[in-house]
């Protein structure tokens, strides 16, 4: 069967902004080479000092536990509330499900800064009663990453519901299965997929967030994006060129893996 | 009726905790922004009538529709010659096209701005490549300023234009071109005159994502912007943390959520939701 493909022009203006995406991740890493001090290209010889300075200085390791555990916490704690919602919305079709839905999706289409005033609020008002969760704690943190966090991992929960077959949930309804009987042995296997790849989500979502992060947070929560925000903003630090490079061959091979997965599974 | 009640009681349990989390830390701090607004520093509308005196904000206002507007035009135009080889390329072509567009999707931010000033600043890869073979002589201004930001926000902007966009084109039938073809258009015409009139709903849902993302971008401007070419969002967290004014900072952020709230009730009535993914 003929297919319309792309004509030579368009895959020459295709190939240009394939290099403009590709541009920036490529040049980190002739910088993150450099044996100067400050931002620069290097000059002849090339040196990993600043990959030795990420393990030798303890601020990036401490930066770095901090947000797996917060991005693990609050990861779990969207995933579990996200499956619960998906479940109560699919199996019983509430009246106001659409309004329901656009509510819980409202941190996702807000604006990113104002969500972070909001939380800002929120955790400075918390702070008046509680010393260890509330503003500039790595609980206040993990909390406000799962608002951020939540709306992704309940889209990709309806998406994987969607595509069930009513009908088992059904047969198990008439069979007399419990509601909780249903949603554990019947649903949940067969979305475990979903469950699996929006704790993910949540997980990376909450690893690389910054904007609100940067609102709640000055000397005590910082997490490793809060560390390169204040390694950019001051004075450029080649370590970030590093840890970028680090971060994007980590992206690249997780990507690759998924594409492999993929491909094995035969389609999505 | 037994049955009918406790599937509500069931609907309730389960949906009750989200619904109930997301109240208590979004909802009521939210309203308690909009207080805020109207309290700090003095009761009343005063800050709102700063917004519309002040000469800063309203720079600030209009320099952030300027850079959206630019961006959209640029990233859309970009987004759909990378998603059309996406879509309709070769496999080989797909698949290089899939990378380029995923690999920035999946990187964050930091980095992503972090590349950019690598690349544009003084010191900057293509300014010592362009003094190294003689072009100029003096560093190109690249950076902190606003060519430095419209390049940061297209860059991070693109990988999100191409969604609604790749689905408007996986939609479309191929049968049309051909025919199109066959009844003797050329490749430009039948590309200028079909393919792109059948894509609307995707340029339209595409073009409404990047403004929008657009106006509330932070870090990409804080960053490539250096301070000199402040946004919208930036200008908030400098009117909290740097001369405290909360109030207005509060009081731009409800005008933010209002207007980009009145953009997307636009937009859903021209675009059905489900078009857009």
């Amino acid at each position: 069967m003929p297919t319309y493909r792309p004509g030579p022009v368009s895959l020459i203006i295709a190939a240009f902004v394939a290099l403009f995406l590709l541009m920036p991740l490529l040049a980190v890493i002739p910088v993150s080479l450099t044996p100067s001090r400050m931002l620069a290209m290097p000059s002849g010889e090339l040196s990993l000092r600043h990959y030795r300075a990420l393990v030798e200085d303890p601020r990036w390791l401490q930066s770095i536990l901090l947000s797996i555990r917060i991005g693990v916490v609050s990861s779990a704690f969207s995933t579990v509330l996200a499956l619960c919602f998906s479940l109560g919305v699919w199996m019983f079709q509430p009246r106001f499900t659409a309004a329901l839905v656009g509510f819980v999706l409202l941190p996702m289409v807000v604006p990113p800064v104002v969500s972070a005033i909001t939380l800002y609020f929120l955790l400075t008002s918390i702070s008046g009663f509680s010393a260890f969760f509330g503003y500039d704690t790595w609980l206040g943190v993990a909390m406000a990453h799962s608002v951020m966090t939540v709306p992704f991992a309940t889209v990709l929960m309806l998406v994987s519901l969607s595509q069930l077959d009513r009908r088992i949930d059904l047969a198990a309804r008439g069979l007399g299965a419990t509601v909780w009987e249903r949603a554990t042995r019947i649903i949940m296997p067969n979305i475990k997929f979903g469950i699996i790849t929006a704790a993910l989500l949540s997980f990376v979502l909450s690893w690389e967030e910054i904007g609100v992060t940067l609102f709640i947070t000055s000397v005590n929560a910082i997490t490793l994006p809060r560390l390169m925000w204040m390694g950019l903003r001051d004075n450029i630090d080649p370590a970030i060129a590093a840890l970028s490079v680090i971060l994007i061959i980590i992206t690249v091979l997780v990507l690759a893996v998924r594409s492999f997965v993929a491909r094995q599974r035969g389609g999505y | 009726m037994r049955f009918y009640l406790s599937d509500r009681m069931g609907a309730a349990l389960l949906m009750a905790p989200l619904l109930l989390f997301l109240v208590l830390a979004y909802a009521w701090p939210f309203l308690g922004v909009v207080k805020w607004s109207f309290t700090l520093p003095t009761p009343g509308l005063g800050q709102y009538e700063a917004l519309l005196t002040d000469d800063l904000v309203q720079s600030v206002f209009i320099r952030t529709l300027r850079i959206a507007a630019v961006v959209t035009v640029v990233s859309v135009a970009a987004a759909y010659a990378i998603t059309v080889v996406w879509v309709r390329g070769t496999p080989a072509q797909r698949l290089i096209a899939e990378f380029c567009i995923l690999v920035p999707f999946w990187i964050s931010v930091l980095t992503r701005a972090f590349g950019w000033v690598a690349l544009l600043s003084n010191r900057g890869l293509i300014n010592t490549w362009l003094q190294a073979i003689g072009f100029i002589s003096e560093p190109l201004a690249l950076v902190r300023n606003e060519f430095g930001v419209i390049v940061g926000m297209t860059h991070f902007l693109i990988p999100f234009a191409v969604f609604p966009l790749a689905s408007a084109m996986r939609s479309l039938d191929d049968r049309v071109l051909l025919a199109a073809r066959g009844l003797g258009s050329s490749r430009m015409r039948t590309f200028w005159t079909v393919f792109v009139p059948m894509t609307r709903s995707g340029i339209i849902g595409a073009a409404m994502i990047v403004f929008v993302f657009s106006l509330g971008f932070f870090v990409t401007p804080a960053i490539l912007g250096g301070g000199r070419s402040v946004m919208i969002a930036e200008l908030i967290y400098l009117r909290i943390f740097q001369s405290p004014d909360w109030g207005l900072g509060a009081a731009i952020s409800v005008v933010l959520v209002l207007f980009v709230g009145a953009l997307m009730a636009l937009l859903f009535r021209y675009v059905r939701p489900k078009q857009l993914i």
